[in-house]
């Protein structure tokens, strides 16, 4: 019979907070680039014009049909070789987290926008409004009541996803469970503390994304 | 409003004295989508305080030519002019052209299915174009909604969401909307075909309004009788073109066209 101990876990909890933070700033790091990044894509693709669209949906596909893992080694390891420079670890977990979270969030910015009836585009024109105008008064606060759930959905598996920057040693809440375990030699209450982190922060934000949908469902 | 038409020294297009008065003109628009050609070449001058009714068989491209007169459809050929200038492919106006903004901000759409802006409520809705296009200060703007919202009957729901008005109010909205613009004319499309029977009245009811104070209107509509008592001219499209047109009394009631009579028998049963 196992005899559980967390004595030299709890010892090691500041190594867990630490990785718990870092987890916490490249998530919030990777989604406000993302969203950015996302936005221009988004519109991008919404342009009308050809090659601005090709280039955008071309970026899109190349994210969301490589697994992540696969794109943070090769923006760690095989794109230096063609810069010709080293990039931190740092630097290529929050590139990779964040052109990922873009190629995802246009999608849903994307799918939010054109939800939206066309007679509202049509409505704003017709009282004068230029496209930015229609965009930012009329479609837009629309669409983001509209793209919550999955924009809070996206989010919370970009947190998840951010697990992945273990591999290439960036110091975040998994890695701190291989370097507890490798301390302790407690793989079982290692491991276990950290699922239950990232249950315990994702669990109530799920939460919330499913109360605004169901919010809205009801609104509508 | 002030008047674009006296300047004539600098307008190439002017043409009869009688011009001057004329809001807003289409000439020769063709308008296709893909290998099918919805308009040809349509032609239609809209006096200032003229009251044109258009009607027509479904298809015929009614909704295509009132939405050209606001460039909301681009017209394959042809031109749309706003007292005497022609109307360009942008939304500012360059040189001779005048913008797409600056002619929707003197002419104003009613849309059949009303397009009111769900997320704002009656007042927001009518005051979004004085504050943002117009750049009117709020409490101006909210003066001269309020006019409007009052002028179509529904003081009492300036505070409502669309979603908890009735179709004959809410297109009551849309018209006191584009009112608030305070345009040189009204385009209508259908703006009873969605409402329920019982409801068609009170929109009908505000449109004559317009109609009795002078307000320029193209009105697309399936209300024959309705279109005899408030227009000044009936125009008569079908596929794509304008068979007939003229006084109420000649078109409806002496028809001398005969896919305009066979048009007519359907409403007579
Ligand atoms: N966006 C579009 N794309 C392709 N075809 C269109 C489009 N809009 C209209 N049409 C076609 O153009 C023709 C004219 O349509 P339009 O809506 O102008 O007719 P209408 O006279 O307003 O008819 P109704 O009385 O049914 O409203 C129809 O054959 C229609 O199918
Ligand atoms: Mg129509």
């Amino acid at each position: 019979m196992y005899t559980w101990s967390f004595a030299p876990i709890i010892q090691a909890s500041d190594l867990f907070l630490w990785g718990a933070w870092i987890t916490v700033v490249y998530t919030a790091g990777s989604i406000a680039i993302g969203l950015v990044l996302g936005l221009a894509v988004c519109f991008a693709r919404l342009s009308g014009i050809g090659p601005l669209n090709w280039f955008a949906q071309g970026f899109q596909e190349l994210f969301r049909c490589t697994p992540l893992l696969v794109q943070l080694l090769w923006i760690y390891y095989a794109l230096p070789l063609l810069l010709g420079f080293d990039m931190p670890n740092w630097a290529a977990a929050l590139l990779t987290l964040s052109l990922y979270a873009a190629a995802f969030y246009a999608e849903v910015f994307r799918g939010g926008i054109v939800s939206i009836d066309k007679g509202q585009f049509e409505a704003g024109a017709a009282i004068g409004m230029s496209g930015w105008q229609v965009m930012r008064r009329i479609i837009l606060p629309q669409a983001i009541r509209r793209m919550m759930p999955a924009f809070i959905n996206q989010s919370v598996t970009q947190f998840k996803n951010t697990s992945l920057v273990s591999v290439i040693s960036v110091a975040d809440l998994t890695y701190m469970a291989s370097i507890v375990n490798g301390q302790t030699y407690r793989p079982l209450e290692s491991y276990t503390v950290v699922a239950v982190l990232y249950f315990v922060i994702l669990f109530p934000m799920m939460k919330f994304a499913d109360y605004i949908e169901h919010r809205m469902r009801r609104g509508n | 409003m002030t008047s674009a038409s006296s300047a004539p020294a600098s307008s190439s297009s002017v043409s009869s004295p009688a011009a001057s008065d004329i809001v807003l003109e289409a000439r020769g628009i063709t308008k296709c989508f893909g290998a099918l050609t919805v308009l040809h070449g349509i032609d239609l001058a809209l006096k200032a305080g003229e009251v044109v009714s258009i009607i027509g068989p479904s298809g015929s491209g009614k909704s295509t030519f009132i939405r050209c007169m606001n460039m909301l459809e681009k017209p394959d050929a042809g031109e749309i002019l706003f007292r005497n200038r022609r109307v360009g492919e942008k939304h500012r106006g360059s040189g001779d052209l005048l913008g797409q903004g600056e002619l929707r901000r003197h002419v104003g759409m009613v849309f059949q299915h009303f397009n009111l802006f769900p997320h704002m409520s009656v007042l927001e809705n009518v005051i979004e174009g004085p504050v943002i296009v117009q750049r009117k200060s709020r409490a101006e703007a909210v003066e001269i909604a309020m006019d409007y919202i009052a002028k179509v009957g529904l003081a009492e729901k300036r505070d409502a969401r669309p979603d908890q008005l009735s179709g004959g109010q809410k297109q009551r909205v849309a018209i006191a909307r584009a009112l608030a613009m305070q345009p040189d004319a009204l385009l209508l499309d259908e703006v009873t075909s969605a409402l329920d029977p019982e409801l068609v009245g009170e929109v009908l009811g505000v449109v004559r309004d317009l109609a009795n104070q002078g307000m320029t209107m193209v009105i697309v509509t399936h209300e024959i009788s309705f279109a005899a008592d408030v227009s000044d001219r009936v125009v008569f499209m079908e596929n794509g073109r304008i068979v007939a047109q003229g006084l109420p009394e000649t078109i409806l009631r002496r028809p001398d066209n005969e896919r305009l009579k066979a048009f007519l028998a359907r409403f007579h049963g």
